[in-house]
């Protein structure tokens, strides 16, 4: 053939791009110019990197409220300008450039509220630290999220799933006196709530969005029942489970910053480095996971080539639901001493967000769930300080977070394209 | 490889889709099956390939009896089949695709894509095929994701390869290319159950058409049979292939379309700066591969397709930026290209989806309540004028067959005075017999003086309905020919060729441009297309 016919079809058409990037980088320059320089507190605000046991000393960060703001303003404010001007060119900004803009402005928000604080300063050391204890849970939840979604079945019961591990860990942990009891049963319980979505999203077609919030409704239901009834009649021997100790690896985890994030943790911590990194390599680097990702893009196209798909569906979706229980058993054997109704306080439906927000991978969903729980923890420390900011206005954090990066930065990502529709063979 | 089935029935339900199928496929044959769209003959093949348990009946490989629970069966006995609607995974790469369910690995099941890249690079060098394995398989274009889904069997050994309509998706260039590597396929020993409606194909490549009509084999005759036979045995009475339609007294220009383009949500630019005109009483047919703007110019005149720039007159009337009800109100027929989806509600009774668009117009609405025996009394009559097979007209519309739902859709825009009338896809799925009354039904209005657009991917209606025609191509017009344009220059065109360039490029491959009724099948056909590069080697390694 002498034609050409595989070129890109080309935009002759000038179409700008979208007003979209540059409005919002201007919103945001003017906010910290204004509100936060001008209007800001002139206080130092004291950021300290190290805690008293790190190996070494790092000093503390230390901004004048008002100028740093003003000089964030100002570059935000060229930034912006910069946008707009390659907007004209037909260009957009790079993502680079947006990212360092939000990271300048969320520093900017810290300086401005920690400046205006009773208290003028915060260790960053335990805000980072804190945020990934906080993610524990939301990162095990995406992950069951991925597994599922990626095998073609949307699993909204991630929140039933945690709170069913965190349960079940807290009364076989008591009754056992044994934490890796507890752990193993909170899989277990997590497995079966998956399996009640299994059975009837693969094999009785029920809409898989319904299945999911019934669930929920029910997994809170039976817990809250036996919570009143078993729980509250004698926590000594129901609710007092044994807990699993945080390990710290010597040396490192005096490591400043990084030490306590990377090699302070729980059992459950640790499983989760490790969890992330086995779903990752799994799915794009097996067999398995080419399999599993045909099953929820294209099933019929899998099971033309010989794959089993609703099987394949139904071991992920099992899997997932281990996953997850094993992230509720967090709250119970880690995170706090007892348990209480409704202990996962809507974290379920945060690491669904976490999900889509990372773009159904499980690096990304991790990177998410650590930015929802940076939110979270924020709000804790900012509460604690006082500042200008009402804390009813700061609870609402991690969930404005959670609606901005899902509905503004993600845009029009792709999730995988057969999940929610069950499959019949004809 | 010698492939037989023997009395071969499936029934869903009461319905046999299949009856007592006998079929021989020897090694190293082209065996076609030519049938209508729901003759049956895709049943069969899901059948052969595992998809399908048979009612009745054996499959024999090399005259010995097997039995397949699924496709895997299939495949590992040497079957490979390409689907209509390819089997590949969109965001995978070529090489994820092809290892898929066969996968190399290398120790606790990692990956080893190499082993697989390499396999590819060897039959793709073997026949040419031209395929980058680490190209992801929604940006390659449709023939070439055709020649994927081949590879796909050639890896699993496929020693007879079913190819369900092939060429439904593909340009007449890339038909013959395709046709080509049939050949080379069967020089290297390979079977093929070749499956198609469209009769210039099969005459060209076959050694033998089995006719399948309603789930019967009806007969299996020489690829020397006249088309016109050939086309009688499908569809079981005598067919005129030709409308015969009178020449087009066209009037004053009425549709005025002005420099429209279309960026979609993605910023794709579907549509870009489209500008014709369609005169009073002529056919202007849009001709195009599927995906080049088609749809979105059907929708652009519509209303229901935002238009980025530019502008649609209909006598002198603005449409862009009305409401679809506004253009409807205009005097605009439309019969979208799925009908299925777009064109009918398929729960609601045939009555009412004959009046879906007229609901709150005189005779049928009148305040907040519908005049019942209006809407009666218009079913019956539409259904009488276009001939709707049903017993009763409260039946769905999805109890209708495609040829019929296509007949209730027609009627229900042709039931209005038009100033424009659109047709996408008029008679897609629909069988030949009622082809040919859509047809009359087209050039009828066109006679009444009302224009009249038809886009088709189907070379074989815009040639037989135009009276003039565009050629889409990547969103842009290619050139607006006259309705008696051959076949080749049309092809080339669908492909991007100037038409200058198409006209002088079809004159120096066919010396002599004849009518496509009357060509000649030689046994080796022109190479269009290019020859294996290492046809030698692959003689050698033929089974």
């Amino acid at each position: 053939m002498t034609t050409t016919t595989s070129a890109a079809l080309q935009p002759s058409i000038s179409l700008l791009p979208s007003k979209k990037t540059p409005i919002v980088l201007s919103v945001i320059a003017l906010i910290t110019l204004i509100s936060f320089g001008f209007l800001g507190s002139s206080q130092a605000a004291n950021f300290s990197l190290s805690t008293n046991t790190d190996a070494f000393k790092i000093p503390d960060l230390v901004f004048p409220g008002m100028a740093t703001n003003i000089v964030f303003g100002v570059l935000l404010l060229a930034v912006a300008g910069y946008s707009w001007w390659l907007r004209s060119k037909g260009r957009t900004l790079p993502t680079y450039a947006v990212v360092l803009c939000a990271v300048l402005f969320v520093l900017g928000f810290l300086i401005w509220v920690v400046s205006g604080a009773n208290i003028n300063s915060i260790s960053l050391a335990s805000l980072l630290a804190g945020a990934v204890v906080l993610a524990v849970p939301l990162v095990f939840g995406s992950l069951s999220g991925v597994l599922c979604e990626r095998a073609g079945v949307v699993n909204i019961a991630i929140e039933g799933q945690l709170l069913g591990g965190a349960f079940t860990a807290a009364i076989v942990a008591s009754i056992t006196k044994n934490a890796f009891a507890g752990l193993i049963a909170a899989g277990i319980a997590g497995a079966l709530v998956s399996l009640v979505l299994a059975l009837f999203a693969i094999k009785y077609l029920v809409n898989q969005i319904i299945v999911g919030v019934v669930l929920n409704v029910l997994v809170s239901g039976i817990t809250g029942f036996l919570f009143t009834t078993v729980m509250q009649e004698d926590p000594e021997l129901f609710n007092s489970p044994a807990h699993l100790p945080v390990i710290a690896i010597p040396g490192l985890s005096a490591i400043p910053v990084l030490g306590p994030i990377l090699f302070k943790q729980s059992v459950i911590g640790y499983l989760m480095y490790l969890a992330v990194f086995l779903v990752w390599f799994g799915l794009f680097k097996t067999r398995w996971g080419l399999r599993v990702r045909a099953v929820g893009e294209h099933p019929k196209a899998a099971d033309t080539l010989g794959i089993k798909v609703n099987a394949t569906r139904f071991w992920n979706v099992t899997l997932g639901g281990i996953i997850a229980g094993i992230g509720g058993s967090f709250f119970t054997l880690v995170a706090i001493d007892s348990f209480t109704k409704e202990i996962s306080g809507g974290r379920g439906f945060i690491a669904l967000a976490a999900v889509i927000f990372g773009r159904w991978n499980p690096i990304g969903a991790f990177a998410a769930a650590l930015l929802f729980g940076f939110a979270d923890n924020l709000q804790v420390i900012l509460t604690i300080i006082g500042t200008p900011v009402p804390s009813q206005f700061m609870a609402m954090m991690p969930y404005l977070v959670t609606i901005f990066a899902v509905a503004g930065l993600v845009g029009r990502s792709r999730g995988p394209a057969a999940a929610g529709e069950p499959y019949v063979k004809e | 490889m010698k492939l037989e089935l023997r009395g071969i029935s499936k029934a869903f339900g009461s319905f046999y889709a299949n009856k007592d199928i006998d079929l021989v496929v020897d090694n190293a044959q082209i065996h076609c099956l030519l049938g209508e769209n729901g003759a049956g003959k895709s049943t069969l093949m899901n059948v052969l390939y595992g998809l399908y348990q048979p009612t009745e009946g054996q499959i024999l490989i090399d005259d010995k009896p097997v039995q397949f629970s699924g496709p895997g069966d299939a495949m590992a006995a040497g079957i490979g089949m390409v689907h209509q609607h390819f089997m590949l995974i969109p965001v995978f790469t070529v090489a994820e695709n092809i290892a898929l369910g066969a996968e190399a690995t290398k120790a606790g099941g990692v990956l080893d894509l190499q082993v697989t890249r390499k396999k590819i690079r060897e039959i793709s060098d073997r026949y040419g095929f031209d395929v980058d394995p680490d190209a992801i398989v929604e940006d390659l274009p449709v023939g070439v994701q055709q020649r994927v889904e081949i590879i796909k069997a050639l890896v699993r050994e496929a020693k007879v390869l079913i190819l369900d309509e092939p060429t439904a998706v593909l340009t007449p260039q890339e038909t013959d290319e395709l046709l080509d590597i049939m050949r080379q396929l069967k020089a290297n020993g390979t079977s093929i159950v070749f499956i198609s409606h469209k009769l210039r194909e099969v005459r060209a490549v076959s050694d033998v058409i089995t006719v399948v009509r309603r789930g019967l084999v009806i007969d299996s005759v020489a690829p020397e049979t006249s088309t016109t036979d050939l086309a009688n045995l499908m569809v079981g009475r005598a067919v005129q292939l030709n409308l015969n339609k009178e020449a087009a007294t066209p009037g004053a220009a009425s549709l005025v379309v002005r420099d429209v383009s279309v960026v979609n949500a993605a910023g794709t630019t579907t549509l870009d700066h489209v500008s014709f005109e369609i005169h009073q009483g002529e056919i202007l047919a849009v001709a195009g591969v599927q995906g080049n703007g088609q749809t979105e110019l059907t929708e652009a005149i519509l209303g229901t397709q935002p238009v980025t720039a530019g502008s649609i007159k209909l006598d002198g009337l603005e449409l862009v930026g009305k409401s679809v009800k506004q253009v409807l109100r205009a005097g605009v027929g439309f019969v979208p290209e799925d009908r299925s989806v777009h064109g009918l509600v398929t729960q609601f009774s045939i009555e009412e989806n004959l009046i879906l668009d007229l609901y709150d117009r005189k005779p049928f609405g009148k305040g907040i309540s519908m005049n019942l025996d209006a809407m009666k009394k218009n079913a019956t009559k539409q259904i009488a004028d276009f001939d709707v097979r049903t017993d009763n007209a409260l039946n769905p519309a999805s109890s209708l067959s495609g040829g019929n739902q296509q007949k209730v859709v027609m009627a229900r825009e042709l039931s209005r005075d038009l100033k424009l009338f659109i047709a996408s896809q008029p008679t897609r799925g629909v069988d030949v017999g009622s082809i040919e009354f859509l047809h009359r039904r087209i050039v009828a209005e066109r006679d009444k003086g009302t224009p009249v657009m038809i886009v088709s991917t189907e070379l074989d209606e815009v040639m037989e309905l135009a009276d003039r025609i565009a050629v889409l191509y990547k969103g842009k017009i290619n050139g607006i020919v006259p309705g008696n344009t051959s076949r080749e220059v049309l092809g080339l065109m669908m492909a991007g060729v100037s038409q200058a360039d198409a006209i002088s490029q079809a004159d120096h491959v066919k010396a002599d441009a004849e009518p496509v009724e009357a060509q000649p099948v030689p046994a080796q056909a022109p190479q269009v297309t290019h020859k294996p590069k290492h046809s030698t080697t692959a003689e050698g390694d033929a089974q």
